[in-house]
């Protein structure tokens, strides 16, 4: 009795399982056969990523791991570091210190895995004409290319993504593919985006990018340490952002971004850290965001540490 | 259950049986859906970068047309209001023939929403219960909500009535009468929310603007009644329907009203834009007139302005909106009027110049326009293959068995 019971229980179905099979039935007419390995399928039934418990991640990772390494011949560590309590990250950038010579924007591209045919920037440098006005970014010029930067005429600004308190992006997203983590960084499930990209017309800062095309990287260039949420390599057809360097931030180190500026311009530090030099900027600086109307309130504050 | 079976392929086998016209017709259109499908096999090996659409534009001639049509398909609901609840005789007659150009224009809208995916096979993620549906806080999920809840009304509805017409006997107000009082109100809803997808979007202030929604409703309104005008007409033609000439002046007089609203609600959306000369006007400059020599959509809207007004003029007149030709040139007008500016003329310039302020010129690439041309192709075969067994069964020329 007690026995028939329990396998009546294993051949009952749970709703999602059987809607999974009917949708598995629908798909799997519309794939090419040559895909239809048991990888292709973990992938198209994987779950949303906070849905998942660790051991379901843990797996995922693995299996992640394997197929970066089947694509670029190289062992790739893909991380699930998670969010530090206490901390909400916050950024800032000296407008009187930049000089425009985009090697953030470089040292950006070298550190997350973004494809370099087509290129895709995570950071962008607009320059003004001194005496413009600057918060009309409709003056902006962002592909500039003189012999030299500084030029004595213009200043620059550049804009990555702000990680608003208040979203738009993620409000927008119909499958909430993109979401706010504890340490205030919007990060993406590459795995669960779908590429409608209404996240970018929502966004005011033109801070998400779409993989128009498989993302073209030479295997010699990419950054083996990764993290899921972060620069882990990203397939075609789904949307990414800048996530702060979440790769190195969530273990103690700084955005590649700041460590590659010359000038010292750009700071990064914990919100909720009295001591941190985040703090002392904010209450000793002048600072500004970007398009503040639109109350997005960003954690990325811009200043002027002197005039010149 | 034996008899229910049997009519369904004796309907089914209807979309067999035509005339030569009829099969030139089908194979014409299966040929553009192959061309179309071809394309778009190669969109999906290599990516949307097939399209003209890149980070700056990063929705293009895919959403226009969807947007479009959800206007057509909304537009249904122009029928039924006079149909049922005024009893408006002609009308009521052939009003399922547009209820079944919804069923065939929302089939159209999921597919260009499917197309401008990068993920479609992920596609499930959007569902509630099995995927994760953000609902209520994204417009995009609401859209989903209503556009597949209208399929279901707009199809039960046409399915049920052909299904009575079909074993003889009058459908039952009691069945349907509610069902036709919620696809008012849910027609609305459709355009509406599409509207609030672009309305709600601080980033862009092209879209930021309340008028949005109602213009939307009434372009609509101008161009899906126009469109089945155009349709009627050939129906009538092609078969045995009767639509009746009043019928037919009745819509487009409704036409010549909502096409004065929409050029009223478009003058003001004008003035408040130009007059007030902020910097959030930069888009309907690069609209109207282009901005720092970029211009590639300055002669599609006036060109679409002029139609509208000459289509409004010629519907308002009764003696031009009571001769077929003068008519029918009307209908073309606000046809291409309303497809070019609720199409790319709305949502193109919510992304030019895009948030940091570049100026990007989307023209759309010739996959891009021959996948298009596949789901427009699709849809008029939907309706084809709709209207091959809608048409004898409401003709009375086929009747199914029945038991008694």
């Amino acid at each position: 009795m007690k026995r028939e019971k329990n396998k009546r229980r294993e051949l009952s179905l749970d709703r999602r399982t059987f809607l999974k099979g009917a949708a598995l039935g629908l798909a799997g007419t519309a794939l090419p056969l040559d895909k239809a390995d048991a990888s292709f399928w973990e992938t198209f039934f994987q779950k949303h990523f906070r849905e998942m418990n660790d051991t379901e991640i843990k797996k995922v990772l693995q299996r992640l791991e394997k197929e970066a390494e089947q694509k670029y011949k190289k062992a790739i560590k893909i991380g699930n570091e998670k969010a530090m309590p206490g901390v909400l990250f916050g950024y800032g950038l000296d407008l009187s210190r930049c000089i425009g010579c985009r090697r953030c924007v470089y040292a950006c591209v070298d550190e997350n895995n973004q494809s370099k045919d087509p290129q895709i920037h995570w950071i962008t440098v607009l320059r003004f004409k001194k005496g413009e006005k600057f918060s009309d970014l409709e003056e902006s010029e962002k592909y500039y290319n003189p012999p030299q930067v500084p030029e004595k005429e213009y200043f620059y600004m550049p804009v990555q993504c702000q990680q608003c308190e208040n979203p738009p992006c993620v409000r927008s997203c119909p499958t909430q593919a993109t979401w706010k983590d504890p340490d205030g960084i919007v990060v993406i499930d590459y795995n669960w985006c779908i590429g409608c990209r209404y996240c970018m017309a929502a966004c005011p800062y033109g801070a998400r990018h779409f993989n128009w095309s498989e993302p073209g990287r030479k295997p010699e260039e990419i950054n083996p340490n990764t993290h899921y949420l972060g620069n882990r390599p990203r397939y075609k057809g789904v949307v990414e952002k800048c996530t702060f360097c979440i790769q190195r931030t969530r273990n103690g180190r700084y955005p590649a971004c700041v460590e590659a500026c010359p000038v010292g311009a750009r700071k990064f530090g914990n919100l909720l850290d009295p001591n941190s030099e985040m703090r002392y900027l904010i209450e000793h600086k002048r600072v500004f965001r970007l398009k503040e109307a639109l109350n997005t309130n960003p954690k990325f504050y811009y200043f002027f540490a002197y005039g010149r | 259950m034996f008899y229910l079976i049997k009519n369904f392929f004796i309907a089914l086998r209807q979309i067999a049986i035509g005339s030569k016209r009829y099969y030139i017709w089908v194979a014409f259109l299966s040929f553009l859906i192959l061309l179309g499908a071809s394309a778009y096999f190669d969109q999906s090996r290599r990516g949307l970068i097939i399209t003209g659409m890149r980070d700056q534009v990063s929705w293009g001639f895919y959403i226009s047309n969807f947007t479009f049509l959800v206007g057509v398909a909304a537009a249904a609901v122009l029928l039924v209001i006079p149909a049922y609840i005024y009893n408006f005789k002609p009308i009521k007659e052939i009003v399922l023939f547009g209820e079944l150009l919804a069923i065939s224009a929302i089939s159209m809208c999921l597919l260009f929403v499917m197309i401008d995916m990068g993920q479609p096979l992920r596609g499930w993620h959007i569902l509630p219960v099995i995927g994760s549906m953000n609902f209520p806080a994204s417009l995009l999920a609401w859209d989903v909500i209503v556009l597949n809840g209208y399929l279901a009304i707009n199809t039960f509805i046409s399915f049920y009535v052909l299904y009575r017409l079909s074993i003889g006997k009058e459908y039952k107000m009691s069945v349907i009468g509610p069902l036709i009082i919620l696809s008012i109100p849910w027609a609305v809803s459709i355009h509406t929310v599409t509207a609030f997808l672009y309305n709600g979007l601080s980033a862009r202030p092209f879209w930021n603007a309340s008028i949005l929604a109602p213009r939307f409703l009434a372009s609509a309104f101008c161009s899906g009644p126009a469109i089945m005008i155009v349709l009627f007409q050939i129906i009538r033609k092609q078969s045995e329907v009767e639509i009746e000439d009043r019928a037919i002046f009745k819509i487009a007089e409704l036409i010549a009203y909502a096409m004065g609203l929409n050029l009223f609600l478009l003058g003001a959306e004008v003035f408040k834009e130009f007059y007030s000369g902020s910097i959030d006007t930069y888009s309907i400059q690069y609209l109207y007139f282009g901005l720092h020599g970029k211009s590639a959509l300055v002669p599609w809207i006036w060109t679409a302005t002029l139609l509208n007004i000459s289509a409004f003029l010629l519907f308002l007149l009764p003696r031009t909106r009571e001769n077929f030709t003068t008519l029918n040139m009307a209908c073309l007008f606000v046809i291409i009027g309303v497809y070019i500016e609720k199409g790319l003329g709305l949502v193109v310039p919510g992304f030019v110049p895009d948030t940091l302020g570049e100026i990007y010129e989307y023209t759309p690439t010739t996959p891009e326009l021959l996948i298009t041309l596949g789901v427009w192709a699709t849809g008029a075969l939907i309706y084809t293959l709709l209207l091959k067994f809608a048409v004898p069964i409401y003709t009375g020329k086929l009747r199914f068995e029945t038991k008694a």
